[in-house]
């Protein structure tokens, strides 16, 4: 009796259920609210203003005049110092991004063959790197690379620095021109690219490996065993069988890899000696000593637009599920 | 035969590969431990054990001073960052996964970007956005600020709020929406099924986020470098300053109690996750 006399129940009509539905939606809108508004005043506005920025001129005395919009600041991107910034950032990200992928996969194969606990307790040991103090990691290897520190000493007392010297010179061989510039006639290890390298690949190999593991243990194990049996070589069955099922995780991680190795500042700082010529110091270089703020603000929407495509095609990969 | 042999033999080489990759996550960070307590005044030789360079940091006015030392800048701008990004964020959270209303897509797009945004970006942002609403409010609105600790904390719950979000929402994801039903079907007010229902079962997820919170908030170096005024140093930015100076060992001090303090904020989001699963047992 006492369910019929409920007003709900009694009003259970076209119109009460449209005011429903509507006091449903202005109730969602109301607790977002106050997130809408931070968000919109400490982020959207701040995210304009740079945007803005980008098509201003720069003053004389190194101000911002907005008055006169144009493009000025996009097309020194094209100037040959600009370029090589840009083309020697690409390269070491896709460097970092390879190199975790290449270190990271057997490992999250590894993992999934392992008993759950096990995988768990490999898990655990993943994660804790990756929330450990991002400026200690990197300061780390910074000591590790010393001029009398550890690296040094040990390279030393084995008597192997014709053969240290070869792997420091390995990416020579391999890396584009731009590359090479930089990279010469460097006779530590510290403040050379490989060691910038190395610290991205060092903060950043947790994000590789995470999604790899989560998308490699989705597939179903019987699809790579049927295609043993069916004799298939191992490499035949990698390639045609686990690779594929494993795209999306190789393509998430790969994503939330370059991105920060991009963008980066404080490893390429830290190890890289805080020379300008990676985007990330040649950005704040415009907002500290150059003095050069529409230019400085075009960079980083040239940064942004690389992150937002990049960011839309791990959505499509279906990333957000891993 | 063979085959077995061969899988035994490529399980072996995965097995030593995943033994190189923890060597290689885990060997500087232990390495950093050591030399904390080498005597020599160079950063990376040994010089005999010490605990010198814990002293001169306990010494250091600049670090340890009650109030306005680094450290305690820094736990001042995570804590009350902390606190507001958790409520922020916790109601976007429970709007987006529980409700629909009008501009949910771009609230939610909004909501990500601080996520993916590389930090130089978001430094770069606030930077500007700071300088042009100081001349704003000078000029129109008739009062004086200037950066310093207020800005910091507002920046860094500019990204927290997000992240707080994406780790209620995925707790709200895995919770049984028929439980909030029942209580309502059963005459619970919407405020009663919240505080009594939803909450406690999303809890861990709010403390995994405010803890995901705290942990980015005194770990961050470039935004707050950006958006922090004179008097507004935190730890990290402290620490990155003097790496840039010039290392002393004193550095070295300073990181493995930085070390410390993250593993200690990991031992509790590790109970927190423990919390969760008992959570998820009982229910």
């Amino acid at each position: 009796m006492t369910a019929i006399d409920a007003p709900e129940a009694r009003q259970a009509t076209p119109e009460f259920e449209a005011l429903a539905l509507r006091q449903e939606r202005r109730r969602g809108f109301l607790l977002a609210l106050p997130a809408w508004i931070y968000l919109f005043l400490f982020f959207a506005i701040p995210f304009g203003i740079v945007v803005v920025y980008s098509f201003a001129t720069r003053t004389s005395r190194g101000g911002v005049a907005l008055s006169a919009w144009n493009l000025a600041s996009y097309e020194r991107l094209g100037e040959d110092i600009v370029r090589n910034v840009l083309v020697r950032s690409l390269g070491l990200a896709l460097l970092t991004t390879v190199i975790c992928l290449v270190a990271a996969y057997p490992f999250a194969y590894y993992m999934t063959t392992r008993s759950t606990r096990v995988r768990n307790l490999m898990l655990v040991f993943v994660m804790i790197p990756f929330w450990t103090n991002f400026l200690v990691r990197n300061y780390a290897w910074r000591l590790i690379l010393a001029e009398d520190g550890p690296w040094n000493t040990t390279v030393d007392t084995l008597g192997i620095d014709s053969v240290t010297g070869w792997i420091l010179d390995l990416p020579s061989w391999i890396a584009p021109d731009v590359l090479v510039g930089w990279m010469a006639d460097v006779p530590e290890p510290l403040f050379t690219k490989l060691a910038v390298v190395l610290g991205l690949v060092y903060s950043f190999l947790p994000f590789m490996i995470l999604p790899l593991y989560a998308s490699i243990e989705r597939i179903d194990s019987s699809l790579f065993e049927a295609s043993r049996d069916l004799y298939a070589s191992a490499r035949q069955s990698f390639l045609r069988v686990l690779l594929p099922l494993s795209m999306p995780g190789v393509v998430a991680g790969s994503i939330l890899v370059f991105v920060p190795s991009l963008g980066a500042y404080v490893t390429p700082d830290i190890l890289g000696g805080g020379k300008e010529v990676l985007l990330g110091s040649y950005i704040v270089t415009q907002f500290g000593t150059a003095r050069n703020f529409p230019f400085g603000a075009s960079l980083s929407v040239v940064l942004m637009i690389v992150m937002l495509t990049a960011t839309i095609g791990y959505f499509r990969s279906g990333g957000r599920n891993l | 035969m063979t085959d077995s042999v061969r899988t035994q033999t490529s399980q072996r080489v995965l097995g030593l590969h995943a033994v190189f990759v923890y060597v290689f996550f885990y060997a500087p960070i232990l390495i950093l431990v050591v030399f904390s307590f080498s005597g020599d005044r160079l950063v990376g030789r040994w010089g005999g054990f010490t605990f010198d360079w814990y002293g001169e940091f306990l010494d250091n006015e600049q670090l340890t001073a009650f109030h306005d030392g680094a450290i305690w800048t820094s736990l001042k701008v995570a804590a009350v960052s902390t606190v507001i990004a958790v409520v922020l964020g916790t109601l976007a959270a429970l709007s987006l996964e529980r409700f629909r209303f009008r501009g949910q897509r771009v609230f939610d797009a909004l909501l990500y970007l601080p996520i993916i945004i590389p930090d130089v970006t978001m430094g770069i942002m606030m930077l500007i956005f700071f300088s042009e609403a100081i001349t704003f409010a000078d000029t129109y609105l008739g009062f004086e600020f200037a950066k310093g600790l207020k800005t910091v904390v507002i920046s860094h719950i500019a990204f927290n709020i997000s992240f707080v979000s994406v780790v209620v929402r995925a707790r709200l994801a895995g919770m049984d929406s028929r439980l909030e039903e029942a209580a309502m079907d059963l005459y619970a007010t919407r405020w009663q099924t919240f505080a009594h229902v939803t909450f406690p079962q999303i809890l861990p997820g709010v403390l995994g986020g405010a803890l995901l919170a705290l942990t980015l908030s005194l770990d961050d170096v470039v935004v707050t470098q950006f958006a922090a005024g004179p008097g507004a140093t935190t730890l990290p930015v402290f620490v990155f300053s003097l790496i840039r100076r010039g290392v002393t060992p004193m550095i070295n001090a300073v990181s493995v109690v930085m070390l410390v303090a993250s593993l200690l904020l990991i031992a509790l989001m590790l109970l927190a996750d423990g919390l969760r699963s008992v959570a998820d047992k009982s229910s």
